[in-house]
């Protein structure tokens, strides 16, 4: 297995003094499920920014698909990291008035000759078809002309996951997917994420709160704890004690 | 007991604001004497108002001068038509670099803005004026008035759609990559688009009384034929001119209205 994001000694604070995390070190490896926990405020947001170069560090080392920087990439490291990630948001952030067609292929915006996904109406044939299969594999084929805001907040983050998907990413990072739905459809998001992940040979990196999430859907368990890594083990070796740990004060 | 816990019905007013009142209703008062029709000047023109009314009825309808307003009203509309059509297209870059957070040109976008105020704080019959001068009398001044006047209302109103559009879907493009302009196609435009449609449809509306009187500088349509029938005394021929101008200004609003309706 490769390694998708290596950080080494990695910091991150702010003017005002304020540390988010320091000395982070952590290696995730391709086609890994990889679930970051911690408290509100612990920093996983952050952290994942950093590692993709959306936020500057302050401090150490990261290597993303490849790229290497410190602090923050350059604009073409970045602009090739962005190529190789799909992203999915506590939000799902689709555009309410378009069709689900067309939120589906945006995803194909920020890459070469991307602009064709402003609209299903003038985006090539073969990215309508691969829109559609992502749509039949998140099990949406049938919405694929209603407007994303006739859709429920689960089958609407399931398209944000399409959308993620149609840019055959190595990288899958979502933040807190499922936050803001309910439990049924929040188990939805996270098996479709888990399954297609697995079959199209995806690294995913996820935030989550919620403890049945973080270990029912990855290999391995990340937990930041007052700034520092506290917890960094295989999902199967994790306990109810070690997860108590997390969140005690 | 209970009215001393009350408070009190008339507010008390500072000083200085009281001061301002003051002088304000002074303001009024003087303005009003200098400017304001007296209780004369309105006895002696009501009689001459009523007079002058009598002289354009009946309208006239003699079918050679009922055709010639209706190719005038035609024009008219045309002015109207075009002139918000190229307005409106030429608002949508002023509005995108305008509009904060969105604009490609950072802080220089105050620049864009004032260049829109000018447009719109400027009366269209003073536009009308300078296009006359600069193109000469007929119906091309007064298209170029309605651009500019176009660009003064939409170009803000553009904007301020454009910055009220959802954040959420612009994150989600910027983070994988998607450029300003991809970003203002995919996500912005289609938010913003009912309030783009509405505003148009004020525009047009707009733009169709204001170039019913732009005729009256030289700059085409109706207004021309309504100042020559004013400045030849043909009264009748006025008549017929206003009543064909409200009809089409009020079917003007109830097509807009119909259309606004339905943009969801």
């Amino acid at each position: 297995m490769t390694a998708i994001i290596r950080a080494h000694d990695l910091a991150k604070s702010y003017a005002n003094g304020k540390v988010i995390f320091s000395s982070v070190g952590l290696n995730i490896e391709s086609r890994e499920r990889v679930a970051l926990i911690g408290s509100n405020g612990a920093g996983k947001s952050t952290l994942l920014k950093c590692l993709i170069g959306l936020l500057p560090s302050s401090g150490g080392e990261v290597v993303t698909l490849g790229e290497s920087f410190r602090s923050a990439p350059s604009v073409a490291q970045l602009r090739r990291i962005r190529r190789q990630i799909g992203f999915v948001f506590q939000h799902h952030g689709l555009v309410s008035r378009q069709s689900v067609l067309t939120n589906v292929l945006q995803g194909k915006l920020g890459l070469p000759g991307g602009w064709r996904g402003w609209h299903h109406s003038i985006a090539k044939q073969y990215w309508r078809e691969e829109a559609m299969q992502a749509l039949a594999d998140v099990r949406l084929l049938g919405k694929a002309g209603a407007r994303a805001d006739a859709l429920s907040g689960g089958q609407a983050q399931r398209v944000a996951i399409a959308r993620a998907l149609i840019r055959r990413p190595k990288l899958l990072i979502a933040d807190e997917p499922a936050a803001s739905l309910d439990p049924a459809a929040g188990h939805d998001v996270m098996r479709v994420f888990s399954e297609l992940t697995q079959e199209q040979a995806i690294t995913l990196v996820y935030t989550t709160h919620d403890m049945e999430h973080a270990l029912g859907y990855s290999d391995r368990l990340i937990a930041l704890k007052a700034g520092k890594v506290f917890l960094d083990r295989p999902t199967a070796q994790v306990t109810r004690g070690d997860l108590k740990d997390v969140f005690d004060a | 007991m209970h009215d001393r816990l009350s408070p009190s019905r008339i507010p008390s007013i500072s000083p200085l604001t009281f001061s301002f009142a003051v002088a304000f209703a002074a303001l009024v008062i003087v303005s009003a004497g200098q400017v304001a029709p007296s209780p004369e000047q309105l006895a002696s023109g009501l009689p001459r108002m009523a007079h002058l009314v009598g002289r354009m009825i009946p309208p006239n309808v003699e079918p050679g001068f009922l055709l010639r307003v209706f190719w005038r009203m035609i024009e008219t509309f045309q002015i109207a038509l075009v002139g918000t059509a190229i307005g409106v297209a030429l608002s949508l870059p002023f509005a995108w670099i305008s509009a904060k957070d969105i604009t490609p040109l950072g802080p220089f976008r105050h620049i864009s803005r004032m260049l829109v105020s000018l447009f719109r704080t400027v009366p269209d019959l003073v536009w009308a004026l300078l296009f006359v001068s600069a193109v000469g009398l007929g119906a091309v001044a007064g298209t170029m008035t309605i651009v500019v006047d176009t660009i003064g209302f939409c170009g803000r109103f553009f904007a301020e759609a454009m910055e009220d559009a959802d954040e959420r879907p612009q994150e989600a493009l910027f983070a994988i990559g998607a450029g300003r302009f991809s970003v203002l196609c995919g996500a912005v435009l289609p938010d913003a688009m009912p309030s783009l449609i509405n505003t148009t449809l004020f525009a047009l509306e707009k733009a169709v009384r204001s170039s019913v009187v732009l005729g009256l500088v030289g700059a085409g349509g109706i207004g021309q034929e309504l100042k020559v029938a004013f400045d030849l005394f043909q009264y009748k021929n006025a008549a017929t001119i206003i009543l064909v101008i409200f009809a089409i200004v009020v079917l003007m609003e109830f097509v807009t209205d119909r259309l606004r309706s339905k943009v969801q």
